[in-house]
């Protein structure tokens, strides 16, 4: 069952342009994905496809002049924003992306600590700090006093210590060491394992792969495919949409050959299909309208030629 | 640490020293060019009485006759072994003088200081959680109308309101008329202090109470506000943990800075008061040509302020982690 559903969640931002002018800028449009217990979600696109504004409307910590409309369930019921902002910390926890999400005058050890909402604070800290090979020192430093990693592996430590029955994570794993990243990673999959969910944010589609169930595809604002983690295969030929099919062949390890463009601009879209002006199989029909997302092969996928 | 801070210390030690001769050299020259002239500071009246060759003898005793600056350093070296001085209005010691109106200023200054800091703080701390409500805007406007009115001028206000019309509270002065010192209680000596403390305050509010608007409101908006949000924090709870401690230490250190601003503002207030302090004193001195005391006020208020932004400055380098500690890897 999906613990965590999001159903046709769109974003704009207001915007003053030149003067008085309002401008209004749609950066998500129509998203839907589900977290289903003991899975591991992991969204992958390329910087600015929207991938942490999801992170943050889903925790309701977007900023003041964003307008959001469409709906989030858990456990099955609609929840309004703020029943929403009662689940942070207690069943939704967040791994942020950076240091600065660390309050730079509070020793780390103690902030950690803060997110434990049960149980005994300071010794769930350090196992937890022990686990992710963050010496006894540490949780009395500053965040400043963090190198990169130590600072990341802080802010995983945050969401360990809740008891949270989903983590949000965004981009936790770059600038780490392999050793840890494995760690990290396992964790997940042990979180996962305990009927629990995660949704895991990430550039590394090598990562994502090894430890996700399904992936999810973000272009330009929206998804353009769910897979399960088994169709990154071979030439990608068990893969649904054009996008992501290209992103397939464009890693090192199999063609390493890049796509032509870039992702359209925001305050720029086209009126239909948003891949179509780099998509190989575009025809006049793409052009019209946004293709809807349809049920394919136990997968989803948003593109009309998609078989 | 220790090696840390000695060292801040040297360096600012040379800056008082440097500063020191500086204004002393600058107010010495500004003096000896205005049109103040201190034999007649010092005689008065009797001015008319004094012939021309006895106020030639009263210049060459006094050393009026020599170059500015052999003069400048016959002075000097007499501040250097602590001698100011004879204040000419109050004939005594520059020195005495001082210490007598310090007594009396730093009681209202200091309860001016940490009124106006809690309240503007306090002030700032509302107006950035209600920000762009009514409350907000109420606090905004206080501050901006008291940012912009002289401090005499309230001063005033508080004397026709509360003095003349209401009757609450003296007039002026720091003692009640007509009442031997041994017989003043400290309940006298407090209704005396109030108005000139609370013009002080009120004024003084404005300035700390809109930077802690602004730094709190920059604090709410930053990252690990968010994060804070994201793990379940709001409300007073959240202020607490991550606004309380990021906001604190700039505006304790704005407060210190602002010893300038008090001091100014302690002239003008004790003015209208007619309340025997240090900033009474000097606008006397400034008036009635009294040059050593004046001299000595001007090296006072010096040393006073450094002070002030000496201790904003220690108090970032004890208490904020970042400059306290070192990164470590």
């Amino acid at each position: 069952m999906a613990i965590l559903e999001v159903k046709n969640l769109s974003i704009s931002f207001e915007q003053y342009r030149s003067g008085l002018k309002r401008e209004v800028i749609d950066v998500m449009s129509n998203l839907s994905i589900e977290l289903e217990e003991g899975e591991i979600l992991a969204i992958v696109g390329s910087s600015g496809s929207g991938k942490s504004l999801l992170a943050h409307a889903m925790l309701n910590i977007l900023p003041e002049n964003a307008k959001t409309s469409g709906q989030i369930f858990y456990e099955g019921k609609p929840l309004t924003d703020v029943e929403l902002t009662a689940l942070r910390g207690k069943e939704l926890a967040f791994i942020p992306q950076s240091v600065n999400f660390l309050d730079p005058l509070m020793q780390v050890g103690k902030q950690v600590r803060q997110s434990s909402r049960n149980g005994n604070a300071v010794e769930k800290q350090r196992s937890v700090f022990e686990c992710y090979h963050l010496g006894k020192e540490v949780e009395k430093l500053y965040p400043f006093q963090l190198s990169g990693g130590m600072a990341r592996r802080t802010l995983l430590s945050t969401a360990a210590v809740s008891d949270a029955k989903i983590i949000i994570a965004d981009e936790p794993t770059p600038g780490l060491d392999e050793v840890v990243i494995q760690e990290a990673l396992r964790n997940f999959r042990e979180f996962a394992d305990e009927n629990r969910a995660v949704m895991l944010i990430t550039h590394d589609i090598g990562a994502a792969l090894t430890i996700a169930d399904k992936i999810a595809v973000f272009y330009a604002g929206t998804v353009v495919e769910i897979a399960p983690v088994g169709d990154f295969s071979g030439k990608g030929e068990k893969l649904r949409h054009p996008y992501t099919k290209a992103l397939w062949r464009a890693l090192p390890q199999n063609e390493f050959t890049p796509i032509p463009g870039a992702q359209p601009h925001l305050s720029d879209l086209p009126k239909g299909c948003l891949f179509a002006p780099r998509c190989p199989l575009m025809t006049e029909a793409c052009t019209v309208e946004r293709p809807r997302v349809r049920e394919l092969r136990d997968g989803k996928v948003r593109c009309i030629h998609a078989t | 640490m220790a090696l840390k801070i000695g060292r801040f210390l040297f360096f600012k030690a040379i800056r008082i020293a440097t500063l020191l001769v500086a204004i002393c050299l600058i107010s010495f020259l500004l003096v000896k060019n205005s049109p103040i002239d201190p034999i007649q500071a010092y005689i008065g009246a009797d001015m008319l009485k004094v012939s021309p060759e006895q106020r030639a003898q009263i210049e060459a005793y006094w050393g009026l006759d020599q170059p500015v600056m052999t003069q400048f350093f016959s002075w000097g070296s007499a501040v250097l072994q602590g001698d100011l001085g004879t204040s000419m209005i109050y004939r005594r010691p520059v020195i005495d003088v001082i210490g007598e109106r310090f007594v009396n200023s730093i009681v209202l200054m200091v309860a001016a200081w940490i009124l106006s800091g809690i309240i503007g703080f306090t002030l700032g701390v509302i107006a950035a959680m209600k920000r762009n409500t009514w409350i907000d805007r109420m606090i905004q406007w206080y501050c901006y109308t008291l940012a912009s009115t002289p401090t005499f001028w309230v001063g005033l206000l508080m004397v026709i309101v509360f003095a003349v019309w209401l009757g609450w509270f003296p007039v002026g002065l720091g003692v009640p008329v007509g009442v031997l010192a041994e017989d003043v209680t400290i309940l006298d000596r407090l209704q005396h202090l109030f108005l000139p403390v609370i013009t002080l305050s009120i004024v003084g509010v404005a300035g700390v109470a809109l930077h802690t608007r602004q730094k709190l409101i920059d604090v709410l908006s930053s990252d690990y506000i968010l994060f804070a949000k994201a793990r379940g924090e709001r409300g007073f709870l959240l202020f607490w943990r991550h606004g309380l401690r990021n906001i604190l230490l700039p505006a304790i250190t704005l407060q210190f800075a602002a010893f300038s601003e008090l001091f100014g503002g302690a002239v003008l207030a004790e003015q209208v008061f007619s309340y025997p302090g240090l900033g009474q004193a000097t606008v006397e001195a400034g008036l009635r040509g009294d040059v050593p005391l004046l001299l000595g006020l001007v090296i006072f208020s010096t040393f006073f302020v450094f002070t002030g932004n000496l201790l904003a400055d220690l108090i970032y380098q004890v208490v904020d982690p970042r400059t306290r500690e070192g990164r470590v890897k």
